[in-house]
This record gives C-alpha cells, structure tokens and sequence, in this order.
C-alpha cells in the first residue's frame, strides 16, 4: 500500500477526535443532501417562486459540499489515488459552484430583502383600503338611513305626521334613547317643547330662546354637541347611575311663504328656527360619531323643506277655501244686485205707464180743446198747458233716462235748433212764476251768439229751465238776470273745474250761460252736495219743500254729456248765488229755418200733408194693428196693401212699392232677415222700396243693427197720425230716418 | 136739437171718463181722427176686429194653460199677440195687464199667469163694455141726426 505524503499518519491518541469528525461529517453530509431536497420539495409545493435559478445554484453547491464531506469520510483511513481524484473533482466543483453562488446571491439578496418590502408596503396598503371600505360602507348606510328617512318624512304633507315621524325614524336609525323638537312660541321669545320620542303628550313647558347654547346652536347649520345638563336636554330624570349619553342638538330653519326669492335659497332670509335634540342612550359608551352627524344634519335640513311644503300647502288651502267663500258672496252679491236692477227697471217700466196716461190725457185733451172755441186769453193759457205738459212729459221719460243715464245708455238727440226762440220760450215758461213771487227776470245774450246751433234742444231747455226754475225758487225778493254768451277759450279753463279740458274745432262753440240771483245764496260748504243726487242742503229744504233734489244732478250729466261743466258761485248764505254752465253746441252748415226736428211738436208742424198715390206695404201679423197701420195710412192718401207674414211680404213686394212698413215684433221671425232679403231681391241698380221698421220697445242695440241691415228708418208704435206723416215725410225726403224715444 | 146736444154732450163726458179711468189713450184718439167721409166706420171696424181676435186668444190662453205640462213660449207668443192688439187700439188696461202677464211668462209662473189671465179676461170684458156703449151713444147721436164730436 502506497501512503500518500501529502497526509501525516494521525496520532494514534486522537482517535476519538476522528471518531466524532467522521460522524459529523456524515450528518454534515446528510443535511446537506436533505436541505435541497426539503428546498425543492417545498417549493414544488408552492405555486410560485422567482428564483428557481436560485435554489438549484444553491442545491448544487449544498449537495457538492455534501459530497465533500461525504467524501471526507473515506479520507480518515487510508485511502486510494482514486477516491483523492474523487474528493479533489469534488472539492474543485465545490469550489467554483460556491463561488458563483455567492457571486449571485450579491445580486439576488437586495431583490429578496425588496420583495420583503414590497410585501410590507402592500400590507399596508391593504389595511389602508379597508379602511376606507369601511367608511365609504358606513357612509352609504347613512346615506340609506338618510333616504329611507327622507321618504318617510316626505312621504306625508301633514305637519305632525312629519315631525312625528321624523323623531321615530331618526329615534330607530340611531338607536336614541330621546329624541325632542322644540318649536319657537309665536312671540318667538321661548321655545316650546312640541314632540318627543318616547313621551307622548310632552308638557308644553317652555324654555327662553336667549340662552347661550340656544343661540350656539342656531348660529351653525351643523349639529352641536351639547352638555346632558343643558335646559333643552333635561328632559327627563336620569335613569342610570353612571353618565347620561352624549346629546347632539341642530336647527331645524322654519321656512315661511315669504322667504322663497327665486335667487337666494334659504339660508339667511329665515330667521325663526326650531331646535331638534338627541340623546344618546345613558350607560353606555357610545359616542357620537362624524357619520351619525351629518346623518343628523342631513335629516334636520329635509325636515325644514318638508314642514315648508307642508306649511305652503296649508296656506294655499286657507287661500282656497277664503276664495271660494268670496266667490260664493260675489256671487250672491252679484245676483241680488240683479235682482235690483231688474226690480228698479221693472218699477220704472211700470211707473212709466202709470205716470204717462195721466199725462197722454192731459195732452190730448188739451190739444182737444185747442180745437174748440177759445178767447185769446184762453187760447194762450191752453197754449202754456200744452207746452208745460209736453215739458212735463220729458221730464218722466227723463226719470227713465236717469237710470239710462246711470247706466251710460243716453244719447243726445242733436238737431239744429233756434237758440235764441229757446232763451225766449224759457223767459216765457219762467215770467208766470216770477212775477207771482214778485222776481223781475231779464236776460241778454250777447250779440255774436248764433241764432241756429246744433245740439240737444229739449235737453238744453231743461237744463235752462232747472237752473233759472231753481233761481226763482230760492229766491224771494229781487231779480233774476241771464247773460248767454260765446266762451272764449281763457274763460273756459276754469279752476273750479280742473278736468274740464275744451277741445276747439272749426265747428263747435262753448256756449256760457250765467244766471244770477239775488237770493238765499248757498253756504260754501254745501255746495259741492249741490249736485249729489238725492241730497238737499238743510236750510234750502227747511224753508222750500217739494223737489227732490234729482234737478241738479240730471242737470250736471246732461251737461257733461255735452261736454260741458256747470258749477254755482255764492258768497254765502243771503247773498245770492250765480249758476253757470258751458256747453258744447254745433254751428250749423246752413241755417235753415225749415230744418227743423223730427219730434212732433204740436205747434210747428211742416211735413208733408198728404201722400197721394204712395204705394205702401205693410207687415203685421197682428190683425188690428195691421187694420189701424192700413187705415193711418189710407187716411194719409196712400195706396195700401197688407200681408200678415214675412213669406207674403217677400212674395208681394215689388218694384211698384216705395216704402215697406215692417213689424219686427212678430215672434218667430227675425226683422233682419227680411230686410236682407228684400234687399236681395232689389240687388239691381235700381233701388227697391224704402224699409221702415215698426216696433214697440225701445231696444237701443236693435236700431243700431237694423241701420247695418239696411233698414231706412225705425218707428216706435203707436203711431199717431201726424207722426204717421212726419215719418212718411222724412224717409221720403231724407232717405233716413230714425225716430228716438 | 136739444137732446142731441145732450147726448153729445153726454158722449163727451163718457169718453173723457173713459180717457181718466185709463180704459182709452192716445191711441184710440188717433183712431178715432182717421174716421172721416171715405171711412166712416173706420173705429167700429177695427174695434170688432179687435173683439173677435181678442175673444179667440183669450181661449186659446185659457186651453193653453189647462194643460198639465204648460208650453209658456205658446202662452207668450199668445199674450204678445193681445198686447199688440190692445196697444194698437189704445185699450190701455188691457195692455197693461199683458206686460205683466209677459213677465209672468218669462218667470214661468204658472200661478201668475192664471192670475193674469183672469185679469185680463175682466179688463177685456170691461173694456169691451165700455166700447160697446160709447158705439151705442154714437150710433143714437147719428140716428138724431147730429154728427160725433171729435
């Protein structure tokens, strides 16, 4: 056997240090063959692992110095060339195997200790993230509490129900113990405690508004927290032993009607607000937390929309209901003052009647004895009766026209007139009177004022008559003067009458006319009732009875009507007075004496006499007003025929007839339509028969539209004869004719 | 010539009566001046007239408003017919009446209207009385040979 020199033969004593060497080795060996095998069986086991690169350099190297030192153990005794080869390939490979690993791992071991990091870093991360997840989920249970609680809240429009229900809700979601609404009192000086949770009739005691935490409280829009021993939260006696629960309070804004401007949303205009408090349950630890809150401040700022509505929805009702009564006593009021009205007319039509027939005999019998045998003296008297009396009857148709006036419906009757013969008919009627009571009248016109105007003649005459009658009336001693003028324009604009504005044209003048007397006189006081209707100054009606007072006031709207303005002057009482008026009359184009107005007058009579040869026909349904028409007529010398139905009239009326009589009143036939059919059947150039309407109401609104029909004239029954013949005469002459009432 | 001055004077004294009582108007004085040499009769014409159309809408009015449901618009359209009639002969009373008989109409009175009717039927037979004596008077003044006053 070969020794090898390398290796000194071991002492014999240390046997025992080589009998332990080889068995560590042996382990040594062992473990590092069984260290790769637990590496690769584990990370075989593991799904992922980055650097298997890693572990097989590292297995190598473990399981070569394993084999080294397996190896070892042969080299302890004597030992062949080979197995020195063996230990020596082994060592080599070792060797370099080691060198390169721990060439690598200088690379490998910053990556590891950084996956270390990054695993940290995403543990954080993780724990971050669920926290927050469990916020943004406690965020969305408070938002879920909030619109469940929203709904329920809104879900009703009644004030208590919401308040009610919003404690219950608010009370269940966070698990309160208490839960209490105070509301402002209406002086708003004090707090009123209105609803609790667990009570349920509070007692309505009050607390001031003006207390430090109150007014903490309202000057922030976010829930409070409150001390438990705040007057607001002292609710009820302490139940547990230990602290009571924490107590959160916020505002609730109590909106009114007046505070919704379109542009700013209510934050600043309101001004009244009502308390909500809450009290965590006492004994237990819980505190108020952020969510919780702003859950609370969410709800108080619904409660203050919902109560708005509710409290808008209330006033809308009130207003309802209030308009609904007013319309109801409108309405009633409405029907009763028709009522009047229609009793009013009804009564006038009537009174009308009664008073005309009285009047229609006094006229006719007068006109009767006219005819007779009469002295000069008598005839005279007959004369002034005749005139007075058709005076008088203008007079109760005036009465009519006075609610006519009233109503706005009277027209002037304008005509072209003798204004000089109406000043002297007026010192006619007047002289009697005067002369009785010993007054001396005089009147003088001025020399420019026209002899022929244009206006309402019998009006006028009224008007003179009232203000000169009323002179003579109040006055017992002295005279009576008249001036009648042309105004020029600086006296029309008169401070008595600041919204009389003449208007001048070539056409019109402003007749003044100025009655003085020198009479009672009138207290300046009472002269702006002078032309109240109805009233009469005291002293006037003590000593002169008689009158009702209508005179003045008919006066005044006559003269406004012609566009005027009357007014009295006096110094005062027992100095006499002046009555003045303007009014408006046209000049005439020619002055033509013959023009004179329709109106019959039982003096003046220039219509045609007689109608010889006119051929006329008449429609009536009636059988004795046909008879009475046919036979004015015939006593006119026409030549008449009649037919009782508008069919007949068509069928009969020809080129031959010069006028048409029809009577519109027929029921069941329509005046105009057989105006537009008679006219139809005269479409030729040649003209058909003159129309004239009879009727036997006074409708203003009709005669307007039987003038658009094309009808020439309109007459009111009963006809008499000799306005028989005016009418004939008019329509003949003038093609035109429409007779006022 | 005495008695026919008498009874002239009498015709007089009774139409002016008629005139006051407000049996007549103005109306019947138109009438009465369009009798002349070409129409003697004119009056007593139309009168008769008036009488025979007067009497047939009274009956008409009476059978109009026994029925059980009443047509008003019949019962008008009848009255306005009698209103003219009356107010073409200057029957005063009776034309009065008529207007109110119309607005009883109008309110569908049916009570109103039975009582107007019976209203109107008096004022109709009085007026119609009176007419037939004032045609009587005359008639005895023509047959004394006088003539009628106007």
């Amino acid at each position: 056997m070969e020794s090898c020199d390398c290796i000194d033969p071991p002492w014999p004593g240390d046997e025992l240090l080589m009998k332990y060497q080889y068995i560590s080795d042996f382990f040594i060996a062992l473990a590092y063959f069984s260290i790769p095998l637990e590496l690769i069986y584990f990370v075989k086991k593991s799904a992922v692992f980055p650097y298997r690169w890693v572990l097989v350099q590292f297995g190598a190297f473990i399981v070569l110095c394993g084999a080294t030192h397996l190896i070892n153990l042969w080299t302890f005794g004597m030992h062949s060339r080979n197995v020195e080869v063996v230990m020596t390939t082994a060592k080599v490979l070792t060797a370099v195997v080691s060198c390169v690993t721990a060439l690598m791992l200088v690379h490998i071991i910053p990556d590891l200790l950084s996956v270390k990091t990054r695993e940290l870093f995403l543990k954080n991360k993780a724990a971050e993230l669920d926290r927050e997840m469990g916020l943004i989920r406690t965020q969305e249970e408070t938002g879920r509490h909030v619109r469940m609680l929203t709904h329920e809240i809104r879900s009703t429009l009644d004030r208590h129900t919401i308040l009610k229900t919003t404690l219950i809700e608010l009370g269940r979601t966070l698990s309160l113990e208490e839960c209490a609404l105070w509301m402002p009192t209406r002086t708003g000086l004090e707090l009123q405690l209105s609803y609790t949770l667990r009570q349920q009739n509070p007692v309505g005691f009050t607390i001031p508004i003006q207390h430090p935490v109150i007014n903490q409280v309202f000057s922030s829009n976010r829930a409070v927290k409150i001390s438990p021993n705040c007057p607001v939260a002292r609710l009820r006696p302490l139940a547990g032993k230990y602290m009571p629960g924490e107590v959160v309070a916020v505002r609730v804004p109590l909106l009114h009607l007046s505070n919704f401007q379109i542009n700013d949303w209510p934050e600043l205009s309101t001004k009244r607000y009502a308390l909500m408090v809450l009290m965590l349950p006492s004994d237990s630890a819980r505190q108020w937390h952020v969510h919780e809150l702003e859950l609370v401040e969410v709800v108080a700022d619904q409660v203050a929309v919902a109560l708005s509505h509710a409290a808008i929805l209330e006033e809308s009702m009130r207003a309802r209901d209030l308009l609904m009564e007013q319309n109801v006593a409108l309405d009633l009021a409405r029907r009763e003052a028709e009522t009047a009205v229609r009793a009013r007319n009804d009564f006038l039509a009537v009174m009308n009647h009664e008073m005309r027939t009285p009047m229609h005999a006094i006229i006719a019998l007068s006109s009767l004895l006219q005819e007779t045998e009469l002295t000069p003296e008598q005839r005279l008297m007959v004369e002034a009766i005749l005139k007075s009396s058709s005076l008088l009857a203008t007079l109760i148709n005036d009465v009519l026209d006075l609610s006519r006036l009233e109503d706005g419906s009277l027209q002037l009757e304008n005509g072209t007139f003798n204004l000089h013969a109406l000043f002297r008919e007026v010192l006619y009627l007047i002289k009697p009177i005067a002369s009785v009571k010993k007054l001396f009248v005089s009147s003088s016109l001025a020399p420019d004022l026209p002899e022929f105007a244009v206006g309402d003649e019998k009006r006028l005459m009224q008007i003179m008559l009232n203000v000169v009658g009323n002179a003579v009336k109040f006055s017992n001693e002295g005279n009576i003067s008249i001036f009648a003028f042309i105004a020029k324009s600086e006296s029309l604009r008169d401070s008595r009458a600041p919204d009389f504005f003449p208007v001048h044209s070539d056409n019109h003048f402003y007749l003044r006319v100025q009655v003085k007397d020198s009479g009672a006189g009138i207290d300046p006081q009472d002269i702006s009732k002078l032309f109240t209707k109805f009233a009469q100054c005291q002293s006037l009606a003590a000593r002169n009875s008689g009158g009702s007072g209508l005179g003045l006031a008919i006066c005044k709207r006559f003269v406004n009507l012609m566009g005027g303005h009357i007014w009295i002057e006096s110094e005062g009482l027992g100095k006499g007075s002046t009555a003045v008026f303007i009014v408006k009359l046209g000049i005439p184009e020619y002055s033509n004496e013959s023009k004179l107005p329709f109106f019959p007058k039982v003096s003046a009579n220039h219509c045609q006499t007689n109608f010889p040869g006119l051929k006329v026909l008449v429609m009536d349904d009636n059988g004795v007003s046909r008879s009475v028409t046919k036979g004015l007529l015939v006593h006119l010398g026409c030549d008449v025929t009649t037919v009782s139905s508008a069919d007949d009239c068509l069928r009969v009326v020809s080129q031959e007839h010069n006028v048409v009589f029809l009577d519109v009143c027929m029921p069941g036939v329509d005046g105009y339509e057989v105006a537009i059919r008679i006219h139809e059947k005269f479409t030729t150039c040649r003209q058909g028969p003159l129309l004239v309407a009879l009727m036997g109401n006074t409708d203003r609104v009709t005669k307007e539209n039987y003038l658009r029909v094309g009808i020439n004239g309109v007459v009111l029954k009963p006809v008499s004869v000799d306005k028989m013949r005016c009418v004939l005469s008019e329509v003949l002459e003038h093609r035109f004719l429409f007779e006022t009432c | 010539m005495d008695g026919v001055v008498q009874l002239q004077r009498q015709l007089l004294d009774y139409t002016t009566q008629l005139f006051q009582e407000g049996f007549l108007n103005d109306q019947f004085t138109q009438l009465q001046q369009l009798q002349d040499e070409t129409n003697p009769d004119f009056v007593v014409e139309v009168v008769s007239l008036f009488f025979e159309d007067s009497e047939r809408l009274l009956n008409e009015l009476a059978n109009t408003l026994d029925q059980q449901s009443i047509d008003f618009r019949k019962v008008d359209s009848h009255v306005h017919q009698l209103k003219g009639s009356s107010s073409s002969i200057g029957a005063q009373r009776v034309q009065n009446v008529c207007i109110a008989f119309r607005n009883f109409c109008d309110a569908q009175n049916t009570e109103g209207c039975l009582k107007c009717l019976q209203q109107v039927k008096n004022e109709y037979a009085l007026v119609k009385n009176k007419l037939e004596t004032l045609f009587q008077l005359e008639q005895q003044i023509l047959a004394a040979g006088g003539s009628i006053p106007m």
